[in-house]
């Protein structure tokens, strides 16, 4: 356990979900406009509400296990990249279905 | 407000937003259900490590369950907590998944890289996942 604790944890996710756009061709990570569209303003507005948890000491993190590297309203870097990983493993998660089912998710045609 | 409190008032505005003003409906769709039940699994191990190991703490305040003391795990389930996270993390990580596909497949719809769509799996994973 060191610094890079919560880090690693957010590599593993990474990682364990890369096979998805190799192997089901979920084709996430190529259409990288849409993918930092959609995750832009999931990053705001996760980081209000972390920002106000933090405020409020809601939640802390153990010093020893983050990087220590803080950014607005105290968010440590951590937890910025966690709501960019995050975002990442679920819409691959959500594309490798579809690659492996075909079910109807809505996007197919234009409303 | 507390983290129960917020929790619950983000489920409540994800599904107004999913039904009502982006219209996708994903929470409709068996699509979001299977995914949503393979990223809970993933969920549950990753934020047991985040929280069984103390990277994160929580204070008994702001949750159902209380506060842990210094260098002793929360309960592993129990006391509000499952897997070592307070519970209202599922619905935390509700609000985060769900926010997350419904902009993705909103942007879709409006025209955003439809394409290239996912699929088809390589012909190795076939007979791992069976026939579509």
């Amino acid at each position: 356990m060191s610094k890079f604790a919560y880090l690693s944890v957010l590599l593993g996710c990474l990682m364990g979900t890369a096979w998805l756009e190799l192997f089901l061709r979920t084709k996430v990570y190529r259409r990288t406009i849409r993918l930092i569209l959609t995750i832009l303003p999931v990053l705001v507005v996760f980081s209000i509400w972390d920002a106000y948890a933090i405020a409020q000491k809601h939640w802390t993190f153990d010093t020893r296990y983050v990087t220590g590297i803080t950014t607005v309203a105290n968010i440590p870097l951590d937890e910025i990249l966690f709501f960019i990983v995050i975002p990442i493993c679920a819409i691959l998660s959500f594309e490798a279905v579809r690659s492996a089912r075909n079910w109807y998710a809505g996007d197919e045609d234009s409303k | 407000m507390t983290y129960t409190e917020l929790t619950l008032l983000g489920v409540l505005i994800v599904v107004t937003l999913d039904l009502y003003v982006f219209r996708t409906k994903i929470l409709k769709r068996k699509v979001f259900w299977a995914s949503y039940s393979i990223v809970i699994f993933f969920q549950l191990v990753t934020n047991g490590i985040l929280t069984g190991f103390g990277i994160v703490e929580y204070n008994g305040d702001a949750i159902i369950g209380s506060s842990t003391a210094q260098e002793s795990p929360p309960a592993f389930i129990g006391d509000g907590r499952l897997v070592f996270a307070p519970i209202e993390d599922l619905l935390f990580g509700f609000c985060l998944v769900t926010l997350t596909l419904i902009i993705w497949v909103w942007l879709g719809r409006i025209g955003v890289q439809r394409e290239p769509r996912s699929g088809p799996p390589r012909k190795s994973l076939e007979r791992l996942l069976g026939t579509n």
